[in-house]
């Protein structure tokens, strides 16, 4: 994957986005990352973010501009990361994660210890190159995505900007977003947003689908309420600019 | 054989986490083990009132942990059963008074002496729930067969698994056999679907708890008393005999059976 124009890099961690900012000036790296949260405002919404700052020397000041600016997207600034040492020491005092763990540089490892959300393996992905929301190659097919092997319960999220996997159920009060396709192995019940950053073609398939609300897109969409319907596979995709649920058939 | 510490929690409150720690300890007891309840509910005292020894605390949890008194000096003697033992709450102090590691630690001095501790947690995720939660080896969920119980308590299992207290068992409180059948309430499999974690117990919605509640005896104590012998079906489960769930069937005999088939024709036609 070649890297973007603005060089920033999006990945995905279990504890939130790590997002790689480019080289130069902080006012012109926060500047390319504003246009990347008013781009895609579906995708960020509510998420938790840190950010991977290089060598940078960073002042007070400068980290409280990239809180605001997030802060103003509804996105909530967890962590500063960088190799300068005051940088660093300035990041904690603001009360942010300045020194990201293992498990947090989404580096592959055997099993999660202690985390609200453990996902096996680990995604080292990038969306370097994924342009503005109405670009159709904002999601690259052939991008890896995110394999979640277990049940996410109410409050846990996954967020990731390629396509996201569960084995296992959705339930209710729990949330997906991703920026591709969401495949899931069970009965989804929570909320999911698929192709979040303005993909039309993502589609959402489950053996049970049967979630509070679905997204795909800009499109909105809740499950009829009080039918009670046979489980069985489905798939829901944009046509005619309507989200609908097809039955999953082998052709 | 040291003790098995286990926690019962919800999420939700009000869904009888006190009322089954009493019960389940009460229970346990009338086994022959040795019991120790901890209320964990620091600030909010009341598993010495629904065991009926409140007039009998002379110190209570954060007392032990500041070392005003010795852990022996705290722990209080049931009236009635002499293996069963409580260590109350403050009730003047709140949640920061107790960290985690302070109950690790008192834990670890109770697991000698006893062979179950049960700790009443506090309802709700924050600092209440994870001290509660911290020296646990095994964790007890409570719920009541409706969503909102049920929304809390999956919230809560996933927080369990995140800290790897798991595998949490479940207990489904307050069911009503004659709501159940008319569609009208939860069934346990509909819980069980969602939660997806092992049964414990289910205990039927019973007035006799309600009244044994207040006067601080325990409905597990009672012979008669539906729900007391769950919770004594929950107490043998838990020293890892086999015992087959209740099937409650209140609303037996010709009128409800003819009333449940109207109501099937009903909602077929």
């Amino acid at each position: 994957m070649k890297p973007s124009e603005d060089g920033i890099i999006i990945k995905g961690s279990r504890e939130g986005l790590l997002i790689t900012l480019g080289p130069g000036a902080w006012h012109n790296a926060l500047g390319a990352l504003e246009a990347r949260l008013t781009a895609t405002p579906e995708f960020f919404k509510g998420a938790r973010v840190a950010l991977l700052v290089g060598s940078r020397k960073l002042v007070e000041a400068d980290m409280r501009a990239a809180r605001d600016l997030l802060a103003h997207h509804d996105v909530i600034l967890w962590g500063i990361s960088g190799d300068d040492e005051e940088t660093q020491h300035v990041a904690a005092l603001l009360g942010l994660d300045a020194q990201l763990s293992p498990r947090d540089q989404a580096e592959p490892r055997p099993r999660p210890t202690t985390t609200e959300l453990p996902i096996e393996p680990p995604p080292p992905i990038e969306t370097a190159g994924t342009g503005g929301p109405l670009e159709s190659s904002a999601v690259d097919d052939h991008e890896a995505g995110l394999i979640a092997r277990r049940t996410l319960r109410s409050g846990q999220q996954l967020r990731h900007p390629g396509s996201i996997t569960v084995i296992g159920d959705v339930n209710p009060g729990a949330e997906i977003v991703a920026g591709g396709d969401i495949v899931v192995w069970g009965k989804l019940r929570g909320t999911v947003h698929a192709g979040a950053m303005g993909n039309e073609t993502s589609v959402v398939c489950a053996l049970d689908l049967a979630p509070m609300q679905l997204r795909i897109a800009q499109y909105i969409a809740r499950s009829p309420e009080g039918r009670r319907r046979k489980s069985a596979p489905e798939v829901a995709r944009v046509r005619d600019g309507k989200i609908v649920a097809e039955s999953w058939e082998i052709k | 054989m040291p003790a098995r510490v286990i926690t019962v929690t919800s999420g939700k409150g009000g869904v009888g986490k006190t009322t089954t720690t009493a019960n389940v300890g009460v229970a346990l007891a009338l086994l022959g083990k040795r019991v120790a309840c901890m209320d964990a509910d620091i600030g909010l005292r009341n598993l010495d009132v629904v065991l009926g020894l409140e007039n009998r605390i002379l110190y209570d949890v954060v007392d032990v942990i500041e070392g005003r008194c010795r852990l022996r000096q705290a722990l209080i003697k049931d009236k009635r059963l002499s293996e069963l033992y409580l260590l109350p709450a403050s009730q003047k102090r709140d949640k920061s008074a107790v960290k985690p590691d302070d109950l690790i630690q008192l834990c670890n001095e109770l697991r000698p002496e006893f062979d179950f501790v049960l700790i009443d947690s506090a309802a709700g995720i924050e600092e209440g729930f994870k001290t509660a939660v911290a020296p646990a080896d095994e964790v007890i969920i409570v719920t009541n067969p409706e969503v909102s119980a049920v929304r809390d308590a999956d919230r809560v299992v996933g927080l369990i698994e995140a800290a790897e207290k798991g595998p949490a068992r479940l207990i489904v409180n307050r069911l009503k056999p004659g709501l159940v059948q008319r569609g009208d309430m939860l069934d346990t499999s509909d819980v069980l679907d969602i939660l997806a974690i092992d049964l414990i117990g289910i205990v039927p919605e019973d007035e006799s708890v309600l009244i044994s509640t207040n006067r601080g005896n325990p409905a597990a104590l009672e012979e008669k008393s539906e729900a007391g012998k769950s919770f004594r079906n929950i107490a043998r489960r838990l020293t890892g005999e086999d015992v087959p769930f209740e099937s409650f069937k209140n609303q037996g005999g010709l009128f409800g059976r003819l009333s449940r088939m109207l109501r099937r024709d009903g909602r077929a036609a």
